[in-house]
């Protein structure tokens, strides 16, 4: 979700296999640098995988350019990558959060296939995607501070894994403003 | 590690297997977002107007309120698109690639033939698989083309086409209202009240209506041409919530105290 010269990704923690819980502490949002993160829902072995994808693409693309990528030009990435794997893709559904060279913020999301869906509000994905979507639109505000963003980012969340029993076990905030990430985890219901 | 490598392009097929392997076991595949869509395009006096809604869905749920559906080609071709949204979206961008290419190759502005062959031979040669339903539109030398393009990779060309799960009711209105040698805005309004016709009679439509218009000379897009359905109302203020209980918080800051310092040396150019 977009505020005012920041942006903010969070995700719960759970991994499990249908209704069984298999961790409580699985990050799924990753920092790519500091002005960029990277989230991704879906089956986890595909996560791993499409993470240490891009590491390794942006470490390359750091030596060739020298310069950090754009969130804009990763997105591009992300979705070509998902897209040449057309036919047999990765269960994935990734969301490119971040901020560009003049402090504004960049939110993306993509289906599985790289299909970009850029949003100057908010994005969700995942298995209570539908739920985020609807306190999302109630909640969201423009132009809203760090504090503010928080606010709603984390409520949000809360509401969603309420009603989900796929997700909860706690929640993970990241706030990326020019001043530095700020990462705050949060509790959820634990069942 | 052929991931690790660059690869050249095309399609990668390494999880077909395993992806059937998890479906057979039970795995439910995410919903890949579709276009939906009412698409249509219509040929008057001095080129062509090509008109898209804009939304997407996933299974029934709006995907994109506000996305663009009507995708470049050349400064002189569009091309909207339905269908699968990853698709339209990639098949567009490859061809004006290509496009872009050929034309710093030879120095003269591209075709809406030599777009709509390679359209279709793409589409031809993945049998459907690729479902990008398109409306190919643009100015050339031998003056305004409008095609259609199918999944499958067979064509058309007419003076009015629609595309998309909107398109029998766009049709119907230039069915009824349609007529040769339009003026501009004879044209923008019929390819308006078709993609209209779209948006409230067909689910998988929604949002906005977005116009292009190609002559000879210029493109223009008209992004929003007809904002009928942007979200009526919001509250101002923020609503405040009880703090959040937060358990741990962090703060990162990016490493601004280091700075490289560059010394320049003159380089060693003389051999001894």
């Amino acid at each position: 979700m977009s505020g005012d010269g920041c942006v903010a990704i969070a995700s719960d923690t759970r991994l499990g296999q249908q209704y069984q819980t298999i961790a409580m502490d699985v990050p799924r949002m990753f920092k790519m640098h500091d002005r960029l993160f990277l989230g991704l829902t879906g089956l986890y072995t595909d996560t791993q995988t499409l993470y240490n994808l891009f590491k390794f693409k942006l470490s390359m693309y750091k030596m060739r350019e020298g310069r950090e990528i754009s969130p804009e030009t990763f997105a591009n990435l992300v979705s070509s990558t998902l897209y040449e794997k057309r036919f047999g893709p990765y269960f994935t559904e990734p969301i490119v959060v971040g901020l560009d060279k003049d402090n504004k913020p960049y939110l993306c999301g993509m289906d599985l296939l790289g299909a970009l869906a850029c949003e100057p509000d908010f994005v969700t994905l995942g298995t209570s995607t539908e739920m985020l979507l609807g306190a999302c639109e109630t909640f969201y505000r423009e132009n809203m501070n760090e504090d503010q963003l928080f606010e709603v980012v984390s409520q949000t969340l809360m509401m969603a894994t309420d009603r989900d029993c796929l997700s909860g076990w706690g929640g993970v905030v990241h706030i990326i403003s020019k001043e530095g990430i700020t990462t705050k985890t949060i509790k959820t219901r634990q069942d | 590690m052929e991931s690790m490598s660059e690869r050249s392009g095309g399609f990668s097929f390494d999880n077909v297997a395993r992806n059937h392997v998890l479906e057979e076991k039970g795995m439910k595949m995410p919903k890949a977002a579709k276009t939906g869509t009412t698409i249509v395009g219509v040929v008057y006096k001095d080129g062509v107007v090509l008109g898209a809604d804009t939304r997407a869905t996933s299974e029934t749920t709006v995907f994109e309120k506000y996305c663009e559906k009507i995708h470049y080609i050349a400064p002189n071709i569009y091309c909207c698109g339905a269908g699968t949204a990853a698709d339209t979206e990639h098949t567009t961008a490859m061809i004006a690639s290509k496009l872009e290419l050929h034309r710093l190759d030879t120095g003269r502005q591209s075709r809406v033939t030599t777009c709509l062959t390679m359209l279709k031979r793409h589409l031809f040669q993945y049998q459907g698989h690729v479902s990008a339903a398109l409306v190919l539109g643009g100015v050339d030398l031998h003056g305004p083309h409008l095609y259609t393009v199918y999944p499958h990779g067979s064509t058309d060309a007419l003076p009015f086409v629609t595309m998309g799960s909107g398109s029998l009711a766009a049709m119907a209105v230039f069915e009824s209202k349609y007529k040769d040698d339009m003026t501009l805005e004879e044209g923008k309004q019929i390819v308006y009240e078709a993609i209209s016709a779209g948006i409230y009679n067909d689910m998988g439509s929604g949002g906005n209506v977005n116009l292009c218009v190609i002559t000879k000379d210029k493109t223009e897009m008209l992004k929003g041409y007809a904002k009928e359905n942007m979200r009526p109302w919001r509250k101002s203020t923020p609503y405040t919530f009880p703090k959040t209980e937060v358990l741990t918080s962090k703060i990162d800051k990016p490493r601004t105290d280091i700075s490289v310092v560059v010394e320049s040396e003159k380089m060693e150019v003389s051999a001894s």
